[in-house]
This record gives C-alpha cells, sequence and structure tokens, in this order.
C-alpha cells in the first residue's frame, strides 16, 4: 500500500446512482448472474459437475434398460426428467452454498441490494447451467436409446419444467444455505414440491413420442406455465420477506 | 464533520445491545458511540464479541435486544440502501478468489451503484498495491494481498462508516504503517472508524477513543490503557 496514492484516493469524490427502479434492479440482477457465471468459468465445479452426472445417468440408465422393454420411449420421459432433477439438485445446492462456504454471501448482504435481485441473479445463472445440462443430455439419449428429444413441444415443455425446477431449487437453495446439511435436506424440501413438474413433463414427453395430438396435450403445457408463473411472483414477494431468517 | 454548536455529530450509536448464542450470552447490554472524525478502537480478547458488535453494527446480524443507529436511522428499521454508508473489513476477506482483483471490484462497484466506476477502482488498486496483479485470480495472492483487496473493496463506495476487524491481519510492517496512514486520513475526512484490535498499542496509536470488551460487557479502554 502507498501513503501518496491513499492521499489521492481518499480525496476524489465518489458517486453512487440512488435512482433505484427497475433499471437498478436488473443492473444487480445481470452483475450476480454475470459474476456466478464468470467464477463457473474458472472453477467448473458446478455445470462440469452436473453436466458428467447427466451423461454418466444417461448411460447407466441406457445399459440398465437395454433389452429389457419393448420400447425405448417407454422410459425415456422418465429418465429425462429424473436426470434432469437430480443432476440439477447437484449445482443448485452450490449456488449459495459455495458464498456460504467461502464467507463471501456477508460481501452480498453488505451492499445496497435487494435480495430479490440477488435470487433472481442466481436464477438465471442455475437456469443457464441446467440448459447446459440438458444441452448435452439430448443428444446422448438419442444416440442411447435412438429417440428423438428435439421436438417443439417437448422442448418446450423441457423448457418450461426447467424454468420451474430452477426458480423453486434457487429459493430453496437460498433457504438451506446456511444449514450444515443442506446436501441432503435441499432434494429432501425440493424433490416433493416438484411432482407436479415431474408429472406434468414426463406426462406430455410421453404424449408427444407416442404420437398423441397436440391439442390433447396443451393442459400439461398450462400446468408448468402455471407453476413457473406462481413461483416468479412468489419468490419475487417471499425472498425480501423471510431473507433475515436466510 | 461538525454540528451546529460545533460539537461532532455521533455516527454510530450503540445502545443497550445484548446477543446471544444458544444460551451462551455474547454480548450484555453494549453502548458506546463513535463521532465523525473519531477513530474507536474495540479491544478484546479472542470470543469477547467484538466480531458479533460489528456484524450487528453492519447490518449482517440483528441484535436480540438494544438499539443501534447509523447517524439518526435505527438500523432496525432502516431498509438495504442505509448499507451505503457502510464498510466492512471481515475476518474473512468477502471476496471471490475464482476472480480476479480488478473484476471483484468491478462486482462490487456495481453493486454499490457506483457512476464512473472504473478510475475509482484504479485508484483504490493502485492505493492497495495491487494495480501490477489486478489481473491475477485471488486465490494466486498471498494472505496479505487479500487482506489489502478486502481493505480496498471496503473503501471502494467511500462509506462515511468504516468498521475494521483486525484489519491487520496477514499485513507485513509497511502495510500495516499504510493502514495507520489510512485510518488517520479516513478521520481527518470525518468517517467514522470502528477498529478491532488485539493489540494495545496499535489501539493507542490508532484511536482517539478505546473500548475494552470483557465478558460480552463494555469498559472504558481508556483507562486500562492509562493503568498499562
Amino acid at each position: 500500500m502507498s501513503s501518496d496514492s491513499l492521499r489521492g484516493l481518499l480525496g476524489r469524490p465518489v458517486t453512487m446512482r440512488t435512482d433505484g427502479g427497475s433499471a437498478a434492479f436488473m443492473r444487480k440482477v445481470w452483475a450476480v448472474a454475470a459474476k456466478d457465471v464468470r467464477a463457473e468459468l474458472r472453477a467448473k465445479e458446478v455445470a462440469s459437475t452436473m453436466i458428467v452426472f447427466g451423461l454418466l445417468a444417461v448411460v447407466i440408465f441406457g445399459l440398465a434398460f437395454d433389452l429389457r422393454v419393448p420400447k425405448s420411449s417407454m422410459v425415456v420421459p422418465g429418465i429425462l426428467w429424473v436426470i434432469v432433477l437430480f443432476a440439477g439438485v447437484l449445482g443448485l445446492h452450490r449456488s449459495f452454498g459455495a458464498e456460504v462456504d467461502r464467507d463471501t454471501l456477508a460481501g452480498l448482504l453488505l451492499a445496497p441490494v435487494e435480495p430479490s435481485a440477488i435470487y433472481f441473479g442466481k436464477l438465471a445463472s442455475n437456469l443457464l447451467y441446467l440448459f447446459l445440462l440438458e444441452l448435452f443430455v439430448l443428444p446422448v439419449m438419442l444416440v442411447m436409446f435412438d429417440t428423438n428429444l428435439f421436438q417443439f413441444h417437448i422442448l418446450l415443455g423441457l423448457s418450461l419444467g426447467t424454468l420451474g425446477y430452477a426458480e423453486v431449487g434457487t429459493f430453496f437453495a437460498a433457504l438451506t444455505a446456511n444449514s450444515r446439511a443442506r446436501e441432503s435436506m435441499l432434494p429432501v424440501l425440493l424433490l416433493p414440491v416438484m411432482v407436479p413438474v415431474f408429472m406434468a413433463g414426463v406426462s406430455l414427453t410421453a404424449g408427444i413420442l407416442d404420437g398423441r395430438p397436440v391439442s390433447g396435450l396443451v393442459s400439461w403445457l398450462v400446468i408448468l406455465a402455471v407453476f413457473d408463473t406462481i413461483f416468479f411472483v412468489a419468490a419475487y414477494w417471499i425472498v425480501d420477506l423471510i431473507w433475515d431468517g436466510i | 464533520m461538525a454540528s451546529e454548536n460545533g460539537s461532532a455529530e455521533t455516527i454510530v450509536r450503540v445502545h443497550n445491545v445484548a446477543q446471544r448464542y444458544g444460551r451462551k450470552p455474547v454480548l450484555r447490554d453494549v453502548s458506546f458511540q463513535v463521532n465523525a472524525g473519531e477513530v474507536a478502537a474495540l479491544l478484546g480478547a479472542n470470543g469477547a464479541g467484538k466480531t458479533t458488535l460489528l456484524r450487528i453494527l453492519a447490518g449482517l446480524d440483528n441484535p436480540e435486544r438494544g438499539e443501534v443507529w447509523l447517524g439518526n436511522v435505527p438500523l432496525a428499521a432502516a431498509g438495504h440502501e442505509i448499507r451505503r454508508y457502510v464498510g466492512l473489513v471481515s475476518h474473512r476477506p468477502l471476496v471471490y478468489d475464482n476472480l480476479n482483483g480488478l473484476e471483484n471490484l468491478r462486482f462490487f462497484a456495481r453493486m454499490y451503484d457506483l457512476v464512473e466506476p472504473e478510475p475509482r477502482i484504479e485508484a483504490v488498486l493502485t492505493a492497495m498495491d495491487l494495480w501490477r496483479r489486478r489481473y491475477d485470480p485471488v486465490r494466486t495472492y498471498s494472505r496479505g494481498m487479500i487482506q489489502r483487496l478486502a481493505i480496498g473493496r471496503s473503501i471502494l463506495h467511500d462509506p462515511p462508516v468504516l468498521l475494521l476487524d483486525e484489519p491487520d491481519t496477514g499485513l507485513d510492517q509497511e502495510s500495516v504503517a499504510v493502514l495507520t496512514d489510512l485510518i488517520a486520513q479516513l478521520r481527518q475526512g470525518g468517517r467514522a472508524v470502528l477498529v478491532t484490535t488485539h493489540n494495545w498499542e496499535r489501539a493507542e496509536r490508532w484511536a482517539d477513543r478505546v473500548y475494552h470488551l470483557v465478558d460480552g460487557t463494555i469498559e472504558d479502554g481508556d483507562e486500562v490503557l492509562k493503568q498499562r
């Protein structure tokens, strides 16, 4: 440290924006998400773990069901959604867990930022990791099970389900971040809440693969969209209220 | 910073603050104040409650009882905007070891809504003697460098209240001398500084007023210093 440069430092006025509003909120959401992604690009400890787990799970399921089911499309919907849920848990608990382990969460909380902005920043980075997972898993499933999941309504349902999963998962990850048993608590809390998403996602995927008309499957898409909307709004309000307890 | 009648304005006021962890009381009716342009030192042994008190002042923990005021604003009723006025150097550096020094300060500049942050970041990194290492990941920094980055993070937004929890940890003699200079300049600039330390000599050198935290209660450290 140098005394001369210190004098110059303290003599300069510092201006902070205090306008608030949605633009300021979004700037902070973006800052948190960008920071998480940048740190992940260096550390490779969240997305890469999820992807490797997901790919291994596809191979293991492929070997387990090989020659034992008459049609692979009978098991593919369940396998896809189980992999997304289980691989997702691995990453979700690190989103706040890493901040707690390194005590950087305190640094975030010292800043003049709404807890919901931190939440949505984490949600954005978790969503990105989950989509990356699916980007790797779907082609491998195509090869392993000879089942094409790259169909518009399957991808739409998967995207809606992933959004809902990231919303709820990020929320519970924040809630359990300070718990010593967060690795086990997160799935115990999270997976029961995800039952509607799991059921809707599996039913929609199975219906499309079975060649049923889309008009009969729209209700599953509606369930996923309603789930996403409810948790998006609820998280926005609840996170700020309960943050002291986190 | 002085009030109209010439007396220094009280920036930090702690009144009957109590805190416990489980059944163990950590702070018992702690009361003190720090004025603008004043440096107060909080001395105490390990486990005396210094860090707990600083976390409460920074708004990271809520006291079980009692009140904390920053200026005219009670901390319990203040929103997150009050955090603009506080800087904290904690036991842990509160920086991201996978990011480099520059990225860390850019991130915190965004969180504090700094206008034109780049010149400020450069000035802070230069003052902390980290400008040459700005592109290196923090995990490659020495302990002293990380501590300097933590100090830089705490003064990035130039807060009127600075809480320094054993800021000399890991610093070499030269850096401690500059830290002493920084504390003196913060005082001169009208900031209220509360610094915790185990070191009586440094407390005497740094502070205008010394408080001694013993078993969760505050004693007048100036009296203890006179007796030493």
